[in-house]
């Protein structure tokens, strides 16, 4: 019998060894009905048995919007860059509960689907996707509140310039997505060998929200310490998207682009990291 | 172009034992550095104990080898049964073709779509409904949505859910659920299927809708599967072929049947029980008309057998019994069971009508039941005495527990002689529960 070691001519190779690069992007692509029916699950699943619904979705900013007006708006007295407190805090919330959600939601792929992940092969990528794409439709519902309190501030005569940066909001919704998505998935192929990194993840999430301009504007972290928030990608997409609507923030082009970099970056060094860790997670988790 | 549908080829797997998460960190740490310096890594010792790795040795250091350079090829449209004892290593097998886990060593080159049953109804959401989980479930095995739309009304009515479709499958009853997930599993359409011991679930009538479907997935549409079960009557029935796995390696690849002989035989060699029983307690009920000291298996030569018996010697059952008063309604009944605890059939000592009766007078007695040549197939069986007094009560309960074990295997030494129980071409033993000799007889008209 010939032994040819044609690879063309197999559909499959396991082996155990790989190179750095062997993610298979093309196989996502295959399953993505999987992805969009994964969306679905999830966003029909979390609010089956419960009263209000996907009213959740508005509650949940509202009520952050009128803590943080009263707390920092108000007792604390945080200059705002002379944008209404409830605006501007819920520009803030809105962004970051997206990103935050991408980051935490995907940050424990592994360990919460150990049980799918060991019947049945498919690509562990779709699940982080589903979620960031779930997650999406929350997002979408909150920025629709935002779009009604800004109308409604609007008409009030508030001082609030929209422009039309308003048009790079899909960018910005890509940039979230990626570095949630990225960081995520890192800390989720870290945490299946050291369970430690998973509360560093909660916990991280948190100190990182005071680590970018939501409760405050970038215009009050003094000259010497703005470079700090060159590293922190958050940060841009945030006064970005805060300039778009509100006509407010500081934001440049080289912050901007700084971001960019680094979200590719991180994505990247995610995706390469989670497809090493899926072929042997099981053996680990 | 060759017909291979899985290529294998020297694949091993190897674990770490012990606890892994402690110190991980910093030993990885150590090996990151270690490799950035192009220095040997301190903490794996692990190229230089492979080299001196002696065969059957399945630790070594703090790795356990779960399987070992294992290799074989597997056609298209095969029926592969693969059997093996508990912890032999048929579970890390199928993880690494099923992509779950991946080998330490070694390929497995595959041709075609593989789908993989290792449990039935992984991934189904209970707050979904059956129609939305026939869709989630078989989204994760690989299909389109299209394809799942063609194929949706016969899952559906294979399942036998149509009016439960847009119910919560949380709701399902446990049967309702598994006949779906085996119907959207059974639809898949891949190229190779890959099928754990799934059908120990359901009703009999719905393991045989399984089992006749896989049988059909195979031979009407020509797809490859591979079967794990401890069943060796669905084994037997659905597989062609048979790899029996033993402690990481193969031990044999080829007919099934002579695979689960093979099976069977070292299952017994490695529990050498004799088969006898002796009273464990000396109080009965009915102790002042009769006490059963043991029972026990003889073969022809007088020896007591350790659980492999050939159905074509002779065999007896021998009761030792101590009667003390004479008894009508005294009776013995000896009851065979099948592999799965059910019973197979049960004599008593009244079969040769009242005779016996007569010879039940006080004295230690031997009561001798002969066992039929060529009756039972090459299979796990188990036998138990049972005593009582008809309408007054049990001496020795059936179902006790207390059971001789035994399993009828291939007569290795007539293997050459065309013996009544082979299969005509595969040598194997001949398939089916009982394999009686039947007086053939040909007369010329």
């Amino acid at each position: 019998m010939e032994k040819t070691n044609n690879t063309t001519q197999w559909s499959t190779i396991i082996q155990s060894k790989t190179g750095w690069f062997d993610i298979s992007m093309s196989e996502v692509w295959k399953y993505r009905d999987l992805v969009m029916l994964f969306v679905r699950r999830d966003f029909v699943s979390v609010y089956k048995q419960t009263i209000l619904g996907p009213l959740w979705f508005l509650i949940q900013p509202l009520f952050s919007t009128l803590v943080f007006t009263i707390i920092f708006g108000k007792v604390a007295k945080i200059p705002t860059d002379g944008v209404p407190h409830a605006l501007f805090y819920l520009s803030g919330i809105v962004c970051w509960n997206y990103f935050s959600s991408c980051l935490v939601k995907t940050s424990d792929t592994f360990v919460s689907n150990a049980g799918l992940f060991g019947k049945v092969y498919f690509p562990r990528l779709t699940v982080s996707i589903g979620v960031v794409i779930t997650n999406m439709i929350s997002f979408l519902i909150q920025f629709l509140l935002f779009m009604g309190v800004l109308f409604y501030y609007y008409l009030a005569g508030a001082a609030i310039q929209p422009n039309l940066w308003v048009l790079a909001i899909p960018l910005l919704l890509l940039e979230m997505a990626a570095l949630g998505l990225g960081t995520g998935i890192l800390i989720s192929s870290l945490t299946t060998k050291y369970r430690d990194l998973a509360y560093l993840a909660t916990f991280g999430v948190q100190l990182w929200m005071y680590g970018t301009p939501i409760v405050y504007p970038l215009s009050q972290i003094p000259q010497q310490w703005q470079w700090l928030y060159y590293l922190n990608p958050v940060a841009s997409i945030v006064e970005s998207f805060r300039f778009a609507f509100l006509g407010v923030g500081g934001v440049t082009m080289s912050h901007i682009l700084s971001s960019i970099g680094i979200i590719i970056l991180i994505l990247v060094i995610g995706v390469i990291v989670f497809s090493r860790i899926e072929k042997n997670f099981m053996d680990t988790v | 172009m060759s017909n291979t549908a899985i290529q294998v080829e020297k694949l091993s797997k190897a674990y770490r034992l012990g606890i892994i998460n402690h110190n991980m960190l910093y030993k990885d740490m150590q090996r990151w550095i270690a490799r950035l310096l192009g220095k040997d890594d301190p903490n794996a010792p692990f190229q230089a104990k492979v080299d001196r790795k002696n065969d059957g040795e399945l630790y070594d250091g703090e790795r356990f080898w779960a399987l070992r350079d294992i290799s074989f090829e597997i056609g298209k449209g095969d029926i592969i049964g693969i059997i093996g004892r508990n912890g032999a290593g048929k579970s890390t097998l199928l993880k690494i073709l099923s992509r779950i886990t991946a080998p330490s060593t070694g390929v497995v080159r595959i041709r075609g779509r593989m789908s993989s049953l290792l449990e039935v109804g992984t991934g189904f959401h209970p707050e979904l409904t059956g129609r939305e989980n026939i869709y989630l479930n078989g989204a994760i095995f690989g299909m389109r949505k299209s394809e799942i739309s063609k194929k949706f009304d016969e899952i559906v009515s294979f399942a036998e859910v149509d009016s439960f479709l847009d119910t919560p499958v949380k709701r399902y009853s446990s049967g309702m659920y598994v006949r779906l997930a085996f119907a959207v599993a059974a639809h898949l359409e891949p190229d190779i299927l890959i099928v754990d011991e799934v059908l120990a679930v359901g009703d009999a009538q719905f393991q045989k809708k399984c089992l006749g479907k896989m049988k059909n997935v195979s031979t009407a549409e020509g797809r490859t599967v591979l079967f794990v079960s401890h069943n060796m009557s669905a084994i037997s029935s659905l597989c062609s072929k048979g790899v029996l796995i033993e402690k990481g390696k193969i031990s044999f690849y080829g007919d099934v049947q002579s695979a689960i002989d093979k099976y069977l035989m070292d299952a017994s060699e490695n529990s050498p029980e004799k088969m006898i029983w002796t009273s464990p307690k000396s109080e009965y009920p009915f102790s002042n008309i009769v006490k059963v000291s043991r029972y026990y298996v003889e073969d022809v030569e007088g020896i007591i057998p350790a659980g492999t018996l050939f159905n074509s010697r002779d065999y007896k059952v021998v009761v030792e019994a101590d009667i003390l008063c004479k008894e009508p309604d005294l009776v013995f009944l000896l009851s065979v069971y099948n592999d799965d605890n059910s019973i197979l059939f049960v004599s008593d000592i009244h079969d040769d009508g009242d005779y016996n009766k007569e010879k039940l007078v006080p004295g230690k007695k031997k009561i001798i039941i002969p066992f039929p040549v060529h009756l039972l197939a090459n299979k796990n069986y188990s036998i138990e005495l049972s005593c009582a007094i008809y309408h007054k009560g049990w001496i020795l309960l059936p179902d006790s527990g207390q059971r001789l074990k035994f399993s009828f295997v291939r007569d290795l030494d007539k293997g050459t002689k065309h013996n009544e129980t082979h299969h005509p071409f595969t040598g194997g033993s001949r398939p089916g529960t009982i394999v009686p000799v039947l007086k053939w007889e040909i007369q010329t008209q």
